[in-house]
């Protein structure tokens, strides 16, 4: 009977390769949605981690207070020793240290006066330490244009864009104006050894990226940092963790009165982030939801319409002598072997379609000029755990749930009516 | 010999509601079948013949009344008894065939045999007999869509005899077909009919089938008009 049954299904293509197609797109689009929806704000989240606010970020409280402003008067001393601290105390995180300035690019032509200025905001990051993984972390050697990583001290890198219209070529040395720790002016030359394009476009406008030593020099903060970042060491930010982590380290400096004492924040707790984290949740279960209500209901009808149309069918296996129960679950079996099926097909589609963008990503830079937020260029889909398994139930319960739906029918249906159906 | 009784049916009726009200299909009849008979139900539409050849097959059920089929009294039937009276011991034959279309026809006269569990050996034979009543054998592989409208009827044919039945429901078995292919499908039931001994009963008003039948019962606004019996030449029904 079953083999008699799998015949049928195997040779009718409206009731298997047909529902299987159409389970399959579903399945497939859903499965990528996620992976998409995923990817973009956990990009846009990771960016903003990776280039800014870590996972996690100590600073002062004085610092932290006022941190828009990026006062490195208030930064953290010592911060060697804090940052072992952190280290011992925190092992699921790779700490390092940050410091994040402002200040006027000049570059001198050739008897030392000004030929061109621009204002930079600058990543002062272990950059001729790769063991220190900033430079990885960063993605600094993809994002090379011109030029190499600096390899020396006082090298710097500066963003393409920016280097063009100031008109500084590789190799050229340019002036750092800034503020120091102690509120003097300070000026310390730097040398450009490449350029970088990270397809972010704030940071892409006019960034300048140097040595930490070279900047601790520069502004004097001997042994101090802004800040000192911490990243969960899988690499994605969890609001929840992070935050936890906060609040243990914070609850060890409570009856500490000194603004001095240090202070953690998790990414979601800076600045405009912890509304975008709670944004990215939220959007990333709402549309996910209801991608999922509508591949369902689709699916749902598939499989209702699919149960409809063989009411000829079913009245002549009734008439045959088929118990109507019978004939009921043989209908759920099929709808599940189609809903199994459909579903790994597009479980394995959907994963392969997001592995592409995952992998190669889609640039939309044209659509992002002048943007004031870190927002990615090339938006990218991250393939989670959930992708193995978020098709399933658009792809098998919903499939299964229509076909149940539609063979009710054959319950409320007296007997000849089912029979009167072959006739008509 | 006395006659055996397969089917008594006394002061049956069976109403269906429209809208409000309710229509009465079938009006107190009543009417016994016998073992082996070659009958028909004759009338026009609306008369009530299909109504009364859907109880008779278990598949509906009486509002009132006695139906009684092979010792089976259907108004007190389950669902489940029903399917199995249906399963072992009736076979249907339908106006438009109703072949299962992916199924070739071995499979499709085979589908019967499945739900009474036969053993593959013994289902084998019991298919090939029933493509040898109906003269098939040489399309056993194919497929329904490929047949003529004869030789789909021919299987349905076979499809409701290779179980061996006590009983054949045909509901206007000859209404698709041309006049030689309804002689032909009439001629091999009638030889069924004679070598096995079951018992056919036609809901027809085609006067092609009519002609063959042994037994004429017609059917008029839900109530037997006429029950003509042909009498052998020794003067017995038959």
């Amino acid at each position: 009977m079953i083999r008699f049954l799998l015949k049928g299904l195997w040779r009718d293509k409206s009731r298997s390769r047909l529902p299987i197609i159409v389970v399959a797109t579903g399945v497939m689009l859903t499965v990528f949605m996620h992976a998409y929806i995923t990817g973009f704000m956990g990009d846009t989240i990771e960016m903003n981690a990776r280039f800014s606010y870590g996972h996690v970020k100590v600073m002062t409280r004085a610092y932290a207070e006022l941190s828009d402003q990026i006062p490195n008067d208030l930064a953290l001393l010592d911060s060697d020793k804090t940052l072992a601290s952190l280290q011992r105390s925190y092992p699921e995180l790779e700490w390092t240290e940050r410091i994040q300035f402002g200040g006027l690019i000049d570059v001198p032509d050739v008897n030392g006066d000004t030929k061109a200025q621009g204002p930079a905001i600058g990543f002062a990051i272990h950059l001729l330490d790769a063991q220190k993984g900033d430079v990885d972390r960063m993605k600094i050697s993809n994002a090379i244009k011109e030029g190499a990583l600096a390899q020396h001290p006082n090298e710097a890198l500066l963003s393409d864009d920016f280097a063009r219209k100031l008109g500084l070529k590789i190799g050229d040395v340019f002036t750092l104006m800034g503020s120091s720790m102690n509120g003097s002016m300070t000026m310390y030359n730097l040398k450009l050894a490449g350029t970088v394009v990270f397809g972010v476009e704030m940071m892409d406008r006019g960034t300048v990226i140097a040595d930490i030593e070279d900047i601790r020099k520069a502004l004097e903060m001997q042994n101090a940092s802004g800040e000192l970042l911490g990243f969960f060491k899988d690499g994605y930010y969890n609001d929840d963790r992070a935050t936890k982590i906060a609040s243990e380290f914070n609850a060890s400096f409570k009856n500490v009165d000194d603004p001095y004492a240090p202070l953690m924040k998790s990414l979601g707790q800076q600045g405009s982030m912890g509304q975008y984290v709670e944004m990215a949740k939220v959007w990333s279960f709402y549309v996910s939801l209801i991608f999922i209500i509508a591949m369902s209901l689709v699916l749902w009808n598939a499989g209702l319409l699919g149960g409809l149309r063989r009411y000829g069918e079913v009245g002549l296996r009734i008439a045959i002598g088929e118990e109507k129960i019978h004939v009921y679950k043989t209908m759920i079996y099929e709808s599940l072997l189609i809903g199994i099926g459909g579903t790994i097909t597009g479980t394995i589609l959907g994963l392969f379609f997001a592995y592409l963008l995952q992998r190669y990503g889609l640039d939309i830079s044209g659509a992002m000029e002048g943007a004031t937020l870190m927002f990615p260029t090339v938006i990218k889909a991250r393939i989670t755990l959930t992708d193995y398994y978020i098709g399933f139930f658009p792809g098998i319960v919903s499939t299964v749930l229509g076909t149940a739906l539609s063979g009710i029918g054959i319950f409320k249906r007296q007997t000849a009516s089912l029979f009167k159906e072959l006739e008509s | 010999m006395k006659e055996e009784i397969i089917i008594r049916i006394s002061q049956l009726i069976k109403r269906f509601p429209v809208g409000k009200d309710e229509f009465t299909a079938l009006n107190g009849i009543d009417l016994e079948f016998y073992k082996a008979e070659f009958a028909g139900l004759i009338g026009p539409s609306g008369s009530g013949k299909t109504t009364l050849l859907n109880i008779i097959g278990s598949l509906d059920v009486p509002s009132k009344g006695l139906v009684e089929v092979l010792g089976y009294s259907i108004g007190h039937l389950s669902a489940k008894e029903a399917a199995q009276l249906r399963k072992e011991k009736i076979g249907f034959i339908f106006q438009s065939y109703n072949l299962l279309a992916v199924h070739t026809v071995y499979e499709n006269i085979e589908f019967p045999l499945l739900l009474l569990n036969i053993p593959s050996k013994e289902r084998h034979k019991m298919v090939m007999d029933a493509l040898e009543w109906v003269g098939l054998n040489d399309k056993m592989n194919s497929k329904p869509p490929q047949l003529s409208g004869g030789q789909s009827q021919r299987v349905a044919i076979a499809r409701a005899m290779v179980k061996r039945p006590s009983l054949v429901l045909a509901d206007e078995p000859t209404a698709n077909l041309d006049a030689a292919n309804s002689h032909h499908i009439i001629q091999t039931m009638q030889k069924l009919n004679q070598e096995l001994g079951t018992t056919f009963i036609f809901a027809t008003h085609d006067e092609k089938v009519i002609s063959y039948l042994r037994r004429k019962v017609y059917l008029l606004d839900g109530k037997v008009d006429k029950d003509d019996f042909v009498v052998d030449l020794n003067g017995t029904k038959s």
